[in-house]
């Protein structure tokens, strides 16, 4: 095997998992934290995407675009928690899906009507869009080296936040007993708003981050959520180190899955097998390995709720 | 011929009983109109509506209606809203269908069940051999033929050996299949990739790069051709190994991608530059309706609006007559934009093929201008097993 490839596979699989994570660190905050089911979320990634997308056409400048999409997404966030999911917490479950998928709905129209049909384009700027050989042989997109770098950055910075903090201490407290948060006189309600803001902001910079490899399209989150609900529901609801943990697992088995399964079943079996077995093994490949971690897990690998 | 056909429809008018003169002419169009490739569909139904608006929305004396409906790139809600075309809304004819595999679920939705239906993109495979039918038609092509021609042109630059990538559906194998039926040299490898929610393609193009082919051959229709261009370029490999697409390139990715794709080569069988009366009427009016180059969707579905009027002037109107306008249909001398074509017995285009460069034009504008012709009056291979003659 040519470890050259292995290392630039790695990496690959590092990217997405990272970008994976901070979609479900958000996701996981809100779900462990508010008992929150948020189908949501996906819209917010794409409503960050786009939010990149016109403020790069604005200001000509990617990098600019980012400083000013995170605040933009936060808001965004915190407004859609006043204004609509305040009324859903004292439901059940069913209740809270029906009315976020209402809002996927609302989102995709709205994003319809702002900016039309058409997929929109982020160019990268010129010091992001080359290519870096990293060691001889080894070249890797600059950019995505960029990704891998600045979502290390976020989730130290969420580390830091949870763990270092005043508002982390609560929203640590409220993961684990939330009613009890609330008796000891905490504002519960403007620390719902501020963890979904965080999660909307991290969100936003998921999709501000996939805009230049991807198109910024109508549904573009709805793909990516089902994922990040499989990170999430691996590493353990409520949990972010969990988040942090099975993202990496997923980006790195989808990654390798995806490089090597159709080699490795070739070897063994013929070629039509091979084309017809190989993708469809390695696109479930995540779903299996939900599948294997929860016969043995039921709580996720780090559930928050026990400790 | 023009005469003639005025004539006829001037008889046909004067000959339709009132109740059908009331009665129009209904035309289901199924396409992609939300999620990402809504806009193929756009182009889909903006190409139909310009034909409409030339044909002063009659047919064979009776006024025409299309119903457009969104298949939201599902086979089961394609089959469903074609279910619903053809026993609510009772249409004489069904077209659009972008997608292999939705027109796979909806074909027998309509074959059989009185409407004639009309593929204005998808050709797999299956349809034109053992499934074909007299009442279906096709606008554009089965999907081998255009990476047939692409696998010639391959070998025609005396490229040695390519890697190959596709998304994983009915169609993606057709394109493999095509290239890898008409290409000599050696396939160092293939991926094919998740279809259609993979949107990153670094594990295949690390992949690739290790394989140092002399050419990259890719089939990603819409915005995962975008995508697609864009990570080419991204990873390094637009300088170091050529590219070569199918559907890939065209009239929606090139304003998106620019000059990522510019001199990239595909091949098809419409090009907008190609000099005949009906395309340069179809590319002009589209351009100053709608302010935008035509894609190969586009043309194909003004040829199937059409080739139905074809069908239905021949009969006068009597669109119970489907002997007659199944006929006037094969005959394809309705005036198509791409040029003069045939019908194969399976009802598949007999056409040309041609080699399309993206360029940048002396206006600023991105589009594709015809390199030269790959194949004349070429037939998909699957004809041989329908058992139509």
């Amino acid at each position: 095997m040519n470890w050259i490839l292995l290392i630039e596979q790695t990496l690959n699989g590092l990217q997405l998992g990272l970008l994976l994570f901070l979609l479900a660190a958000g996701l996981t905050l809100v779900f462990g934290i508010m008992d929150l089911v948020n189908l949501a979320h996906g819209s917010l990634y794409m409503v960050g995407a786009y939010f990149a997308a016109t403020f790069t056409a604005w200001t000509g400048s990617f990098v600019l675009a980012v400083v000013l999409t995170l605040p933009a997404t936060l808001l965004v966030g915190a407004v859609v928690e006043v204004v609509c999911l305040r009324t859903l917490y004292d439901r059940d479950h069913l209740d809270q899906v029906l009315a976020t998928f209402g809002l996927i709905l609302f989102f995709n129209e709205l994003v319809r009507l702002v900016w039309g049909p058409a997929g929109l384009s982020v160019p990268l700027p010129e010091f992001l869009s080359n290519s870096l050989e990293l060691a001889p042989g080894l070249i890797y997109p600059s950019y995505r080296l960029a990704i891998i770098i600045a979502s290390l950055l976020a989730a130290f910075f969420l580390y830091w936040l949870v763990a270092r903090t005043r508002i982390g201490m609560l929203i640590r407290a409220g993961a684990s007993n939330r009613e009890m948060v609330g008796a000891l006189g905490v504002n519960i309600r403007f620390l719902f708003t501020i963890v979904f803001g965080l999660g909307a902001a991290l969100a936003g910079l998921a999709g501000l981050m996939a805009a230049p490899i991807s198109t910024v399209e109508i549904g573009m989150g709805e793909n990516v959520l089902i994922l990040a609900f499989v990170v999430i529901v691996i590493g353990g609801i409520g949990s972010i180190r969990g988040a942090f943990v099975s993202a990496l697992l997923i980006g790195l088995i989808d990654t390798v899955g995806r490089a090597f399964l159709p080699d490795v079943i070739g070897g063994f079996f013929d070629d039509e097998f091979a084309d017809a077995a190989a993708p469809a093994l390695a696109s479930m490949s995540i779903y299996l390995l939900m599948a294997v971690i929860l016969a043995f897990r039921p709580e996720g690998l780090f559930s928050a709720r026990n400790g | 011929m023009l005469k003639r056909t005025i004539t006829l429809a001037a008889g046909a008018a004067m000959l339709a009983t009132t109740a059908m003169a009331a009665d129009p002419v209904k035309i289901g169009f199924v396409t992609t109109l939300s999620k990402g490739p809504a806009v193929l569909g756009r182009d889909m139904r903006d190409a139909a509506d310009l034909a409409m608006e030339h044909i002063g929305a009659r047919m064979g004396g009776r006024d025409v209606e299309i119903i457009y409906k969104d298949d939201e790139i599902n086979p089961g809600i394609g089959k469903k809203v074609t279910d619903e075309l053809v026993q609510k809304d009772r249409v004489d004819f069904v077209t659009g269908y972008i997608w292999s595999h939705v027109l796979l679920a909806s074909y027998k939705s309509v074959i059989g069940n009185g409407p004639m239906l009309i593929s204005a993109n998808a050709g797999p495979s299956q349809i034109a051999g053992e499934l074909c039918n007299e009442d279906f038609f096709s606008t554009s092509w089965q999907n081998d033929q255009t990476p047939e021609a692409m696998g010639e042109v391959l070998n025609q630059l005396g490229i040695k050996s390519i890697y190959v990538m596709a998304p994983n559906y009915a169609a993606g194998k057709n394109m493999v299949a095509g290239v890898e039926r008409t290409y000599k040299g050696e396939i160092l490898g293939k991926d094919f990739t998740k279809w259609p929610d993979q949107i990153d393609f670094s594990a295949e193009l690390a992949k690739a790069r290790a394989a140092k082919p002399g050419a990259v051959f890719v089939f990603y229709p819409g915005g995962a051709g975008v995508q697609f261009l864009k990570q080419y370029a991204q990873a390094g490999l637009k300088e170091t190994i050529p590219l070569y697409t199918v559907f890939t390139v065209d009239a929606i990715s090139l304003p998106v991608v620019k000059d990522l794709a510019v001199g990239s080569l595909a091949t098809q069988m419409w090009s907008p530059d190609l000099d005949n009366a009906a395309n340069r009427k179809f590319v002009d009016g589209f351009k100053a309706k709608y302010g935008r180059f035509p894609s190969f969707y586009a043309a194909q579905s003004y040829d199937a609006i059409m080739l139905i009027k074809a069908g239905v002037d021949a009969v006068n109107g009597d669109t119970s007559d489907k002997a007659g306008m199944r006929a006037a249909m094969k005959k394809a001398d309705f005036g198509s934009v791409r040029g003069d074509y045939t019908y194969g017995n399976n009802n598949f285009p007999i056409q040309n093929f041609y080699l399309r460069e993206a360029i940048k034009n002396d206006a600023g504008e991105y589009t594709v201008k015809t390199a030269k012709t790959v194949f004349t009056a070429h037939q998909d291979s699957y004809h041989s097993k329908c058992p139509m003659n």
